[in-house]
């Protein structure tokens, strides 16, 4: 902290080295001062014999004042490193200059190992993705103020993605710390006020004890299910200033607790059973049900014990199914039982707008008459009010809030326990009949595949085929979303695992997208999986030095340019609007395109030290241009192929 | 029965009063006026937008939905596109040729045997 000040002196530890350079300055003060400081005769008294020495020693060497043994950012240091972070992304900040220094040097630089990020939104999103793989928090610091700001977006796609992300800021909060512009503007009394409403908890502790503590607590908060960001504020003062030698027996690190996700209790599980295993076609919707692999194996085995179909449909969440099983797909409108689980948007599951009014003001149910809705999520656990991502209230005849995960151990034992033997004969036909429509729907996605197949710009199936080829036997893992695609990978590719997708944005936040599947492709190296990214032209331009950050820490993954030169979603609301108001059907474009100069991705590749090729227009180029790139991911580097596709 | 008999006379009436199209106008405005936005420029289809490409609906049934239509599509009224307009686009779905069978395309046949 302002190690060049020497008329600071007030919290340090260095009253030996303080008090002679005030001794200095004060042997020669400013010109103007003189004469009106000059003491009045005999209204001063005698100095000490400690005073009269300081003021007539030399001043110590300068590095006794300047250097410390031991700043309390070590101490931080000691606290991360024992919540287990492997991580810690950053776009270096001088608010935590302090921590960056223990982390390099006192942590050397390993557990966390530090990413070097272009953008405090990339560093969020990259540890957004790699949470989702790794099934914990990877840290990222910031600027209380300004890197707080690049990153807000970022933190309100985790938060409603329920995913955890530990983010530590810098913050000088001690006004008489503050050397120049530079820190009064980057200082803030209450940094976390800015994301409060989209993150799960905060503090700003005063003291190591206190940050120790909070820090602990902190970890615990966020990955408790609903999980979700949290926020510690390291002061700088805190991080730079010496640990004083008396304090330093009294500093410990509190132990993490093992962590109970919240399971629904016994008779909400008995009654959900009952209606389970009576109902007729019950039908279960999977939004974020499966956290980890467990889960997914979970609902699985529930599915089968009831012979009821899974389906996670319109945004794929999670990888909750497998998307071949025979139980994967269902018809809600046929169901008379329908069971969410961590759904986000159940309303929008079980609703249809009415085309009079577009913006979904006159809305009807697609369910049938008397068909029982049943919730399970730990979204109703962690509710708050400003920002609106607790979707419309699904009118459920059963709102059970807990973490539907931790609640499937317990239901899928007291549905095997209801099940009687006739009972068992009658959801194995049901099944027979579920498997069967499951082996159409996908005779029918391949026939679909088939339209456009030739077609410049490519199709995204097309696109999806050629890629599902090049990869189907390495160990794979989607680190992108699969919604503007039109599903295709979900409806082609074979999805077994937890890892193989990791669902979309939370928030619908573009610029998640490329950062995420780096985080994701972080996470999985380790694994020696193989991360395929398909990555949307609009989205990589927010911030793509993300790029660079996978070139520079040797990030295998392969990013294939989903490049249909245009903010699509946007531009099909326009048309929308257009044809509402009756003009200018043919202007939906403007404002819209990202074309006039068309983007050189395979360029801008390059230019980050990223393996780049493309575009391909040709569809019977993309193979080899996929298989060349593999070769290039295959060493451990990121590569990047740039593909002209179809708008959906 | 009486459902089908009706279905048949509406599907021959509206062939009965099918507008003649050109497709190569068609195609300029099925890319200008935004179809291919759902549709796909090859009108294969899409999360947005059921395929149209070699579609084998009446061009007065395709008109009709254009005009009100019931999902999620927006209504395009005479006053942004004609029914000559629609008659073109018409005629350049129909020109589009029908998609290979999966089986004959190496990838998905391969695809269908997983």
């Amino acid at each position: 902290m302002a190690k060049s000040d020497a008329s600071r002196v007030g919290r340090r530890g260095f009253l030996r080295g303080a008090a002679a350079g005030a001794a200095a300055l004060a042997s020669t003060p400013p010109p103007a001062a003189r004469a009106q400081d000059v003491p009045k005769r005999g209204s001063t008294p005698l100095p000490s014999a400690s005073q009269a020495a300081a003021e007539t020693s030399p001043p110590p060497p300068r590095a006794d004042v300047y250097t410390t043994s031991r700043p309390g950012s070590d101490f931080m240091v000691d606290v991360v490193k024992s919540l287990g972070f492997e991580y810690v992304a950053a776009n270096p900040g001088s608010s935590f200059r302090g921590l960056h220094e223990s982390i390099i040097n006192y942590g050397n630089n390993r557990n966390p190992e530090l990413l070097t990020c272009c953008h405090e939104e990339s560093s969020v999103a990259m540890a957004h993705g790699y949470a989702k793989i790794e099934g914990k928090p990877m840290m990222i610091m910031a600027h209380g103020t300004v890197g707080l700001q690049h990153a807000s977006m970022a933190i309100y796609n985790a938060y409603a993605d329920r995913v955890p992300v530990y983010i530590v800021l810098g913050n000088i909060l001690d006004a008489t710390y503050r050397r120049s512009v530079v820190e009064w503007t980057h200082s803030v009394q209450d940094a976390a006020a800015m994301v409060r409403d989209y993150t799960k908890w905060d503090d700003a502790p005063v003291s190591l004890t206190h940050f120790a503590e909070s820090a602990v607590r902190a970890y615990q908060i966020a990955m408790t299910p609903a999980m979700g960001p949290v926020v510690l504020v390291a002061d700088a003062v805190l991080q730079e200033e010496p640990v004083p030698e008396a304090d330093r027996p009294s500093l410990r690190i509190p132990k993490l607790s093992a962590i109970g996700p919240p399971a629904a209790d016994a008779a909400a599980i008995h009654e959900v059973a009952r209606l389970l295993v009576a109902a007729e076609n019950p039908v279960m919707v999977a939004g974020r049900c499966a956290r980890t692999p467990q889960g997914l194996e979970l609902l699985v085995e529930l599915a089968e014990v009831l012979q009821a179909p899974v389906q996670d449909r319109p945004f794929r969440f999670r990888m909750n199914f497998p998307t071949r099983h025979p139980l994967y797909g269902g018809n809600l409108g046929e169901a008379d039982l329908v069971l969410a689980l961590e759904d986000p948007d159940f309303w929008q599951a079980t609703h249809a707008q009415t085309p009079v009014n577009r913006m979904g003001m006159e809305t009807r149910s697609t369910s049938k008459p008397g068909t029982r809705l049943i919730t399970i999520s730990s979204i109703d656990l962690n509710s708050k009010s400003n920002y609106q991502d607790f979707g419309r209230y699904p009118e459920a005849d059963l709102a059970i809030a807990a973490d539907a995960e931790a609640s499937l151990p317990a239901l899928i034992e007291a549905c095997k326990r209801l099940i009687t033997p006739d009972r068992k004969h009658a959801l194995q036909e049901r099944g027979a009949k579920l498997a069967d429509a499951a082996r159409r729907t996908r005779e029918r996605a391949l026939e679909e595949a088939a339209w456009g197949w030739d077609a410049s710009p490519i199709t995204t199936a097309r696109l999806s085929a050629e890629l599902w080829n090049a990869v189907r036997k390495e160990d794979w893992s989607l680190v992108s979303d699969v919604v503007f695609l039109s599903y295709w990978p979900t409806r082609l590719w074979d999805f077994t695992k937890h890892y193989q997708y990791i669902g979309g944005q939370g928030a619908f936040g573009v610029g998640y997208g490329a950062p995420a599947a780096v985080g994701a492709a972080l996470a999985n190296r380790k694994h020696g999986r193989l991360s395929v990214n398909i990555q949307c032209d609009g989205d990589l331009n927010y911030a793509p030095g993300v790029l660079w950050t996978a070139a520079h820490h040797r990030i295998p993954l392969l990013t294939v340019m989903h490049n249909n030169r245009a903010y699509h979603q946007e531009r099909m609301y326009v048309q929308d609007m257009a044809s509402r108001a009756e003009r200018g059907i043919d202007r939906a474009n403007i404002g819209t395109s990202i074309t006039d100069p068309n983007i050189d991705y395979a360029t801008m590749a390059k230019a980050y030290g990223v393996y780049g090729v493309g575009p391909i227009e040709n569809p019977d180029d993309l193979a080899p241009a996929i298989r060349r790139a593999l070769e290039v991911v295959r060493r451990g580097e990121p590569a990047l192929i740039d593909v002209l596709t179809q708008p959906r | 029965m009486r459902f089908l008999l009706l279905a048949v006379f509406l599907t021959a009436i509206a062939h009965a009063q099918q507008p003649a199209g050109n497709a190569e106008n068609g195609k300029r405005l099925f890319a200008r006026d935004g179809c291919y936005e759902c549709h796909g420029y090859a009108a294969q289809g899409s999360r947005d937008g059921p395929r149209l490409a070699a579609t084998s609906l009446p061009a007065q049934v395709v008109i009709n939905y254009v005009r009100r239509p019931f999902g999620a599509m927006p209504a395009y009224t005479p006053k942004v596109l004609s029914d000559h307009e629609l008659a073109d686009i018409y005629a350049f779905l129909k020109s589009l040729p029908a998609a290979r069978p999966a089986k004959d395309i190496p990838l998905l046949d391969q695809l269908r045997n997983e």
